[in-house]
């Protein structure tokens, strides 16, 4: 594909690398560029697990993102130590909302879930394009930039390793995959989720409140999409929600690329965390190549397309030849075999990421 | 707000909303026959974006958007037999497969603008047909009858699509394998080769919608389409899978689109509120879904693949 575009793939793949993972500053800007994706691909895999396909990422980090700000905007003056948690509860709370309506519609009112969270990103963005316009506009910009005020310094996630750009929000989201296995794995509502997503029929017999789950496991989803947002608006640079039109402008397109690492990882949150690693340095080793070599960086973008498209043709194929012998499944894990040679060759230097 | 009721204004509204409407209808036709066959196609989005690049650029390069339309034909052929591929041959997931393709038309139509074109320069449009005799009748003559030729062609695909879904042989076997796939199997009906034909027909309707959209624009931006596909398959679920139902849907995105347009343009509202009006059709689309779930029935074996013996 490099060839095609008249630059040499050697010299691209290795700025590629390095630009993602050659030196300590390349290091911490992937892990923020990755914080957003394992966010949203946790979430992805929790509604997964309940067999609901939530593509509504995008919504929810807005609406996370808008209601932290609104927090932010009218709390009274907190020290940090509340403050953060505060304001990241309120943007859980906003994709938690944001995940709940489909969840809701898709249980109750047989709602099918891919086209109600696709149409809440659109609510979302003409939302945020509205609040930001409008009633939350930085008082100070003469009403023409739309995006807040410069919000309270107690929110700000703090920064570690001194100088840099690097926050905690790459801990909170390695903490939240976390948290995400132990809920599915060793709890009794992880539990109902999973039955619910292998066999709802099952699982309604077996006094499992099928629609209740459904609802949660989109709301959870939502939720962790929606700290993806708020992290990104209080781990920003400029400290303030800031609107191009577009949600790609906020999200930078994460609710999707989520999907991707969610994907790659094996639909796993665990291994979400390492995916999400790897697709960051794609997404900051992109824009390396593209200085370097004069590459446009969304040809990352187009490969993560791609890997979606072979990750879930062959991922069929396989499970198909797994039908055969019948098996017994005690962990359904072990349903979805490790994807990670289903990369397309161009990704092959970067998939020794994938362990943990 | 009398300005919004003077004639140029509602004029210029319901114009603008014909012409809004026709590369979500267009697109939504097509997606409408992959989901009668039972394969939800999420990746139209994605398909839109790559014709939008293909029609604008050869337009660009030609000075023809007939060029540029031939060329959104032909991307959208190859990205439908693409995407019949996978969700026919390879089962691959419908609702995640989409996603894929979407991406992938997003990166790819922005690097290949960014790398061929650069900065964005106009493209000549398709001529104005005026249709003799009618187009001189006030106000509704201005309304639909002083109009680029594609979008009469687009709009006569409505009537085509019920006649072949409805009264065809070949629309009966959509509807079969749509429905139960097992029985139309065991008619001697080709589950697959149905379902490719569905597909590949709503690729190449998604890729002519795209160019359409730009040459319309007479523009190509990033992400051009911004979610237009999205909501085109939406949109087949608004209209409880028949063409009429999708050209109400497709119409009510165009006049609200329109609307919104002409309150920026005189200004008569805070330009926040036509964010707001703009979030209305989004808001309608959501709540036909749920009257939609709850009186029709979606095609039987939708987002289902099909093995036989399964």
């Amino acid at each position: 594909m490099l060839m095609a575009l008249g630059a040499s793939p050697v010299k691209g793949f290795t700025k590629l690398l390095t630009g993602a993972f050659g030196s300590w500053g390349a290091l911490t800007e992937t892990a923020l560029k990755a914080t957003p994706l394992l966010f949203v691909g946790v979430g992805i895999t929790i509604a997964f697990r309940a067999n609901v396909i939530n593509i509504g990422g995008e919504g929810q980090m807005v609406a996370g993102g808008l209601l932290a700000t609104i927090a932010a905007l009218n709390a009274p003056h907190f020290p940090a130590i509340i403050m953060i948690p505060f304001v990241l509860s309120a943007g859980l709370l906003g994709g938690a909302i944001w995940g709940a309506i489909p969840g809701a519609l898709k249980a109750y009112y047989g709602v099918n879930e891919i086209l109600s969270t696709i149409m809440l990103n659109v609510v979302a963005v003409q939302l945020m394009n509205y609040l930001l316009r409008g009633p939350l506009i930085d008082p100070e910009g003469g009403g023409r930039i739309p995006q807040t005020q410069r919000l309270v310094e107690s929110a700000d996630l703090p920064r570690l390793f001194g100088s840099g750009r690097f926050h905690i929000g790459p801990l909170i989201a390695v903490a939240a995959a976390i948290a995400a296995y132990i809920v599915l794995w060793r709890t009794p509502l992880g539990f109902r989720v999973r039955a619910v997503g292998l066999n709802a029929d099952a699982s309604r017999y077996a006094g499992i409140p099928v629609k209740r789950t459904i609802v949660l496991a989109l709301t959870m989803s939502g939720a962790m999409a929606g700290l993806a947002g708020a992290v990104l608006v209080f781990g920003s640079e400029s400290h303030r929600m800031v609107t191009d039109g577009s949600t790609a402008g906020f999200t930078g397109s994460a609710g999707f690329n989520g999907i991707v690492a969610a994907l790659f990882g094996g639909l796993h949150p665990l291994w979400t965390i390492p995916a999400s690693f790897l697709f960051g340095g794609l997404l900051v080793g992109g824009n390396a190549m593209q200085r370097a070599i004069q590459v446009p960086s969304a040809l990352i973008l187009a490969l993560n397309g791609l890997v979606v498209i072979f990750v879930v043709s062959s991922d069929r194929l396989r499970k198909r030849l797994l039908e055969r012998p019948p098996m017994v499944i005690d962990d359904p894990t072990d349903l979805i075999p490790p994807v990670q040679e289903a990369t397309p060759a161009p990704l092959g230097p970067g998939s020794a990421g994938g362990d943990p | 707000v009398s300005d919004l009721f003077t004639q140029s204004a509602i004029i210029a509204i319901f114009a603008g909303g014909i012409r809004l409407s026709v590369p979500l209808l267009v697109a939504s036709l097509g997606e409408t026959f992959g989901q009668r066959s039972g394969v939800l196609n999420l990746g139209v989005e994605g398909i839109m974006l790559l014709g939008a690049f293909g029609g604008y650029y050869v337009d660009l390069k030609t000075g023809n958007p007939w060029l540029g339309l031939l060329v959104g034909v032909g991307v959208g052929l190859v990205m439908g037999l693409v995407s019949a591929i996978m969700s026919v041959t390879f089962k691959a997931d419908q609702g995640i497969s989409g996603i894929g393709v979407f991406l992938f038309g997003l990166g790819l139509s922005d690097l290949l603008f960014q790398k061929w074109v650069g900065t964005p320069r106009g493209i000549d449009k398709f001529p104005e047909l005026d249709i003799p005799g009618l187009s001189n009748i006030p106000w509704l003559g201005e309304m639909l009858f002083q109009h680029s030729i594609v979008i009469y062609l687009a709009f006569a695909a409505v009537p085509l699509s019920i006649y072949i879904i409805n009264r065809t042989t070949f629309g009966m076997n959509i509807r079969a394998v749509g429905e139960n796939p097992e029985a139309a199997d065991s008619l001697g009906v080709s589950v697959a080769r149905i379902r490719y034909t569905t597909v590949t027909i709503g690729g190449t309707l998604a890729g002519i919608a795209g160019a359409l959209l730009a040459i319309d624009l007479g523009i190509f931006q990033q992400n051009i389409t911004n979610a237009r596909g999205f909501i085109a398959v939406a949109l087949v679920y608004f209209g409880a899978w028949r063409p009429l139902g999708v050209m109400l849907g497709s119409l009510l995105y165009g006049f609200v689109g329109a609307l919104v347009l002409q309150l920026k343009v005189l200004e008569i509202v805070p330009n926040q509120w036509s964010d707001i009006a703009s979030m209305t059709p989004a808001v309608i689309t959501i709540l036909a879904l749920v009257v939609v779930a709850s009186r029709f029935r979606p095609p039987g074996a939708l987002t289902k693949p099909f093995t036989r013996g399964a």
